[in-house]
């Protein structure tokens, strides 16, 4: 345990504090002037190997190459859509990104706007223009159940070490569960076992810095499914 | 500045109207994450000044033509509920509410970072609820408040704050009355960790010495408020720093 | 406003979960959410109120002055709402001149006080054809989570209650309450697919056919009805709308009453 260190290294930092004066390279979430290192945001400081990171507790998705998101369309045009990906950044979807072959015009037959699909960020250039696709095995149009936000920094939390968190929240409610890296979370299954999976996941937001999360959540949904059952 | 009153601002015991040191600020009280729709947001009390602050962003810019591929543009909105003053304001921004809209706007680009962000708006709304002068200062203070609460990353938090004359007397955070029927007002944003001035705003009339001497109270007064917009930050993920204390002290008995 | 989409998964779950007489935030179809009334807010206007509808989030403000009362209403004081949905409130707010939203909003919350005679106007006359007292009512929407109609209508009402007539200012006298007739409250349903809900939270509202606002009073007569959005309600759910009304209202109008009272 004491090697771990996990005290020190989930203490809450604000902007302009200084995290690091003793050498170490600045990570994610930090800034360098002087040799001094800075909290460049809200949110929990972490050093890892010869870095001293920011981890935000809030903030925007910023896509990244490769991440499986989840989006809605919010446009239909003559060859692609265009996908809100809860980013400050709509990607379009073009028609030689999706597993169908599409005539020019003929898009909305296959997504409508509103429709949630599963996709992939495909490409991301400086100007943070994005590209998403959807042709990769999995990758597809969602249906049924019902989607939340999360900030997408809480995604691993969610997800836990080695999927151990998303495990349990299958194996409690009985539904089945994609987290997507933007922050959207969709859950399928009866009304009962979304509204479970929901709580238990706003509780998971709200304590993601909590140390033994897993097994608080772990003793909320026994007690919790306890209550459903009878 | 400057309406002509008979009115005694400084008493012979050099105490100011409403009883205040010359080098002394009003309450302040900050609170952080008051709102549910929006990113960010903060509430601040000062004096009988009420502010709320929010922040939406970084979000897609709208109209696309401000997008700047480069950086995230910043778009703050000061704006007075029309039962804030005693005359009621009629709804809508004027030219006084735009020009405190740029120069906020202004203030924060140093210090956010925005070319993390490019073709996106962070937006920043203000809104005074009800207001009794030095109202730019304490929106900063709140905005600054708002944007950390919403995540944003930035270099340091930034803290709006006032010093001025009255009756001949160099005075911090100028209440209504000294706004009304003082010499001078001198509203400033200052980032705290480095000292700079990012708003500097000046009306009346001092000499260089009594300008410095304004100056240096509000530098002195803003390491004070810089303090309250921390503890405001750090009291709303209170729950993570007591669930952190206990796991220390968990650790510590060896109990984990 | 900027575009809104609702996914279709949304839609699609908020019924299934209706039809399982169950809502998305574990509330009764006919249950609103907690409301909280603070008066007194805003010292500087005459009288002032915030309300919580859940997270919705409502600022209202009254301010008096004298002026002239119009010609066809020479022994009637003037009154006035306005509405602001300000861009803090949500992403879907925009700044500039008020909106169809927002001007509906001040109407319909206009229409129920006026028809609901909070206040006799006549009461707020000085001298006939000369002076009169002008009141204005500003609703300035801080945070939008759904149904500002009702959170607005209760706002205004408890403003009203808590204001104080500025009449020493004017050198007519001590400042005095503003005499306040009646208590109408304004109950907003919304219909969804086929199932009727009260006070609709923002994602009930998002997905909502219809909607129906009854403002009834203390007598139980309504005094102001407006029915929005695309879609239509049938007779008999109109029927049962105003029944339910009745019996909502008065749940608060007691809380309403008792904040203002608390709150003097």
């Amino acid at each position: 345990m004491s090697e771990e260190k996990p005290v020190v290294n989930r203490e809450l930092v604000l902007p302009g504090e200084v995290v690091d004066t003793t050498g170490l390279r600045p990570g994610v979430g930090t800034y360098a002037e002087n040799g001094v290192i800075y909290a460049a945001l809200l949110g929990i400081k972490n050093i890892s190997k010869n870095f001293v990171n920011v981890f935000p507790l809030k903030g925007r998705y910023i896509p990244r190459y490769g991440d499986k998101v989840i989006g809605i369309i919010i446009e239909t045009g003559p060859n692609s859509w265009l996908v809100d990906i809860n980013s400050p950044y709509p990607a379009p979807l073009h028609v030689n990104e999706v597993p169908w072959k599409v005539d020019f015009g003929d898009t909305p037959s296959y997504l409508k706007v509103g429709d949630t699909v599963l996709v992939k960020v495909e490409g991301v250039d400086e100007a943070k223009h994005v590209r998403v696709s959807m042709k990769e095995p999995g990758l597809r149009k969602l249906s049924g159940g019902n989607i939340i936000e999360i900030p997408a920094s809480k995604v691993p939390r969610v997800i836990g070490k080695g999927g151990s968190m998303i495990n349990l929240l299958k194996e409690y409610t009985g539904c089945r569960i994609f987290v997507g890296q933007n922050g959207r979370i969709w859950i399928d299954g009866d009304v009962d076992g979304i509204a479970l999976a929901i709580r238990a996941i706003k509780m998971i937001d709200e304590e993601a810095q909590t140390l033994g999360l897993t097994d608080k959540i772990k003793a909320f949904l026994e007690k919790e499914s306890k209550i459903r059952r009878k | 500045m400057g309406m002509k009153s008979d009115i005694k601002l400084i008493d012979e015991n050099g105490l100011r109207i409403d009883g205040r040191k010359p080098d002394e600020l009003r309450p302040i009280k900050i609170e952080a994450g008051v709102l549910k729709r929006a990113d960010g947001s903060a509430y601040v009390e000062w004096g009988k000044n009420k502010i709320l602050a929010a922040v939406y962003g970084p979000r897609e810019a709208h109209p696309r033509h401000l997008q700047d591929s480069t950086k995230a543009i910043i778009q703050c909105r000061y704006n007075m509920a029309p039962f804030s003053v005693s005359d009621r304001k009629r709804p809508g921004p004027d030219r006084r509410s735009v020009e405190i809209s740029k120069i906020i706007s202004e203030a924060f680009e140093s210090v956010i970072m925005t070319e993390l962000f490019p073709r996106s708006s962070i937006d920043v709304f203000i809104e005074v609820l009800q207001a009794n002068a030095g109202t730019r200062c304490a929106g900063i203070t709140a905005a600054a408040v708002a944007l950390a609460d919403a995540g944003v990353p930035m270099k340091d938090l930034v803290v709006g704050v006032a010093a001025g004359k009255v009756d001949d007397t160099v005075v911090l955070d100028l209440g209504k009355e000294e706004d009304n029927y003082g010499q001078a007002d001198v509203p400033m944003a200052i980032v705290p960790r480095t000292g700079d001035i990012v708003l500097l705003q000046m009306d009346g009339d001092m000499t260089e010495e009594e300008l410095f001497k304004a100056m240096d109270m509000s530098m002195e007064a803003a390491k004070y408020i810089y303090e309250l917009q921390k503890d405001a930050l750090r009291r709303r993920y209170a729950v993570i720093a007591q669930e952190e204390k206990e796991e220390i002290e968990s650790i510590e008995e060896g109990i984990e | 406003m900027s575009q809104d989409v609702v996914s279709q998964i949304l839609k699609d779950y908020i019924y299934k979960t209706l039809t399982e007489k169950k809502r998305i935030d574990g509330r009764g179809l006919l249950e609103y959410r907690k409301i909280d009334i603070q008066t007194g807010f805003i010292e500087v206007a005459e009288g002032s109120a915030r309300v919580k509808l859940g997270n919705t989030d409502v600022l209202a403000g009254v301010k008096m002055s004298i002026g002239e009362p119009f010609p066809d209403t020479p022994e009637s004081g003037v009154m006035t709402t306005n509405a602001e949905l300000i861009p803090m409130a949500s992403p879907t707010f925009e700044a500039g001149p008020p909106d169809e939203n927002s001007i509906e909003l001040s109407r319909v919350v206009d229409r129920g006080l006026r028809e609901g005679q909070v206040v006799d106007l006549s009461d707020l006359c000085i001298e006939p054809g000369e002076k009169v007292w002008v009141m204005f009512i500003d609703l300035h929407i801080l945070d939008y989570d759904g149904n500002l109609f009702d959170a607005s209508a209760m706002a205004a009402v408890a403003a009203l209650a808590s204001t104080k007539v500025p009449a020493s200012q004017y050198e007519l006298g001590d400042d005095y309450p503003l005499p306040i007739k009646n208590w109408p409250v304004m109950t907003t349903f919304a219909k969804i697919k086929d199932i009727i809900v009260l006070d609709p939270g923002l994602d009930e509202e998002r997905v909502a056919d219809a909607r129906l606002s009854v403002y009834t009073d203390q007598d139980g007569h309504i005094r102001a009805m407006q029915k929005g959005l695309n879609g239509g309600f049938s007779y008999d759910e109109v029927k049962e709308i105003v029944r339910l009304s009745k019996e909502k209202g008065k749940e608060v109008r007691k809380i309403l009453m008792d904040a203002v009272k608390g709150g003097e």
